[in-house]
């Protein structure tokens, strides 16, 4: 009897320790930060993610990620800031791809030259400007746990930017996506719904490249959306477990890296792995 | 007033004339079917009625207003695509994205709409399958559910191209039976396309017969004959009835012309 109540009460004291060491995490002001962060970046992308998923367009938005490097990289050379840069090339490559049609959006020769090309651009400007490797790095790699509060309030206007967007956009983009002969046929514009699409998608990934950087922007955009339409046979079932997936994700992952110690964009592409292949292979359909 | 007549229409596709100083009308409740080689035209003389392809010269009224894209009283059902899609979304959850898909906003349904959405799923006959995932139903499933889109916005016309390709005789036989339950019905006018006539000739009332940047229109045993199809080809054909099924010989080639796709078709 006495050895259960021990026992009991050495794990209420052990989840005790790890409650208070839970709360400990928000004592810190960057954790704080890495928090909202996070959550800003894993509802955008969840959100964004889950419309590039149905579209096939994932190659396309690793591409866009890229080609972000280069206008970060570039950004320094005439003396704005990466974020903006960005943007930027981010913004000036969805609207050509967007652009040139459906068929080229998709396309992955058109889109692989291109990324090899602006990865080439990227290398060159850090070349040009060589005591900006340590930043290089954390474009490339994201930095979850240095975000300022300046660039929260620059993530915040992106994620607001990007979902009244989607909240104007939606309808059509979901038409032209299940149905594009038939969208066509009902007055949408297929080019005009695509280049606008690419826009938002560039704002979201510039958000969530800061998070997990531009190499693991794919986890937060295409994971937990590829995971949910694995097992999601409505739309808004699949926008809500996307969602949901990428929170999950996220807040695991910081917990994880505050943990460990290890780097949390290990974490968080870690997690969004797991949760794909849970999903692809023991997925029920809801 | 006509459902739509064609005003010495031309159209081009690139530099060729699939349609050339063609001239027609076609009266509100027909039934009409579309029909020449493969490369003839039949979708695009369909896409023009959308709005989609601006004719050379010519024109073309739908319902007494010139043709424009998005004309709410066209509904379309377009050709058959093979599924490269790996989502499991339900034949409803297409339904609902193509009801009003064409406005801005959240891709809600109000209570009205989803009333309309179960309307037309009784009509077409889909209940048992609409709520299972799209990507996994068969060919003519899917046509059914295409067709009950082409229906969500309660057309006067109803443009169908290749309902048939890629179904079995019987199918074939199923959904014509069933296009033509819902024209009489609703009373709408059917435009279909279509690359084999026998399944459709009890149910048609007009025929339009492309061919070389030629049309007819007008009955069927006025359109397939011999020497209307020999002038539409331009070639030696030969029409033959046998039990209530005809088959369009070339001469030349000794085959039939709704089988192969000609090089000098």
């Amino acid at each position: 009897m006495i050895t259960i109540i021990q026992i009991v009460s050495s794990i209420f004291s052990h989840v005790g320790d790890m409650f208070s060491n839970v709360c400990d995490i928000f004592s810190y002001d960057f954790m704080c930060n890495a928090f909202i962060a996070g959550t800003m970046a894993a509802i955008v992308s969840a959100i964004m993610g889950y419309f590039m998923v149905l579209r096939a367009q994932a190659f396309a938005s690793h591409a866009l990620s890229h080609i972000g490097f280069a206008g970060a990289a570039g950004a320094g050379l005439i003396g704005l800031s990466p974020p903006a840069g960005q943007l930027g090339l981010t913004l000036i490559a969805a609207i050509c791809m967007g652009g040139m049609g459906e068929r080229a959006a998709k396309s992955d020769v058109a889109i692989g030259v291109t990324l090899a090309f602006s990865l080439g651009l990227g290398i060159l400007f850090l070349y040009f400007y060589s005591n900006y490797a340590g930043h290089a790095m954390s474009i490339l790699f994201g930095d979850l746990l240095s975000v300022s509060h300046a660039l929260l309030k620059t993530m915040f206007y992106y994620s607001v930017i990007s979902l009244l967007g989607l909240v104007f956009l939606a309808k059509p983009l979901l038409f032209a996506t299940l149905e594009p002969e038939l969208a066509e046929a009902k007055g949408v514009s297929l080019h005009l719904i695509s280049i606008l699409f690419l826009v938002l998608v560039s704002i979201a990934i510039t958000e969530a490249s800061q998070v997990v950087g531009i190499l693991l922007v794919f986890a937060l955009l295409i994971g937990p959306a590829a995971s949910a339409i694995c097992c999601t046979q409505t739309f808004w079932r699949g926008l809500g477990l996307s969602i949901l997936f990428g929170l999950i994700i996220v807040w695991l992952g910081i917990f994880l890296t505050y943990f460990t110690n290890w780097p949390a964009s290990f974490w968080i592409s870690t997690l969004s792995f797991i949760s794909y292949l849970m999903c692809k292979f023991l997925g029920t359909k809801i | 007033m006509n459902a739509i007549e064609f005003k010495q229409l031309t159209l081009r596709y690139g530099d060729r004339a699939i349609i050339q100083d063609f001239t027609a009308n076609i009266a509100p409740g027909e039934f009409v079917g579309i029909f020449g080689p493969n490369g003839a035209g039949k979708s695009t003389l369909l896409r023009a009625i959308l709005g989609l392809l601006s004719p050379s010269t010519g024109h073309i009224i739908v319902l007494d207003k010139h043709v424009r894209r998005g004309n709410p009283a066209i509904g379309y059902m377009p050709q058959f695509r093979q599924m490269t899609t790996t989502n499991h979304l339900t034949g409803r959850t297409y339904m609902t994205a193509t009801l009003q898909g064409f406005r801005w906003g959240l891709p809600f349904v109000n209570p009205l709409q989803r009333e309309q959405i179960n309307e037309v799923i009784h009509l077409v006959g889909i209940e048992p399958f609409v709520d299972r995932p799209y990507a996994q139903l068969s060919g003519g499933e899917r046509q059914r559910i295409a067709l009950a889109e082409a229906l969500l916005c309660q057309p006067n016309i109803l443009l169908l191209d290749e309902p048939l390709s890629g179904l079995d005789p019987g199918q074939q036989e199923k959904i014509v039976h069933l296009i033509k339950t819902i024209q009489t019905k609703l009373n709408i006018t059917v435009l279909f396309t279509a690359h084999e006539m026998n399944p459709l000739l009890t149910a048609m009332d007009k025929i339009i017969y492309l061919a070389h940047g030629k049309a007819a229109i007008g009955n069927v045993n006025d359109i397939i004959t011999s020497e209307k199809l020999s002038w539409l080809y331009d070639a030696p054909i030969e029409v033959v009835h046998i039990d209530n099924h005809l088959f369009v010989i070339h001469k030349k080639l000794g085959t039939n012309v709704h089988d192969h796709n000609h090089p000098n078709c």
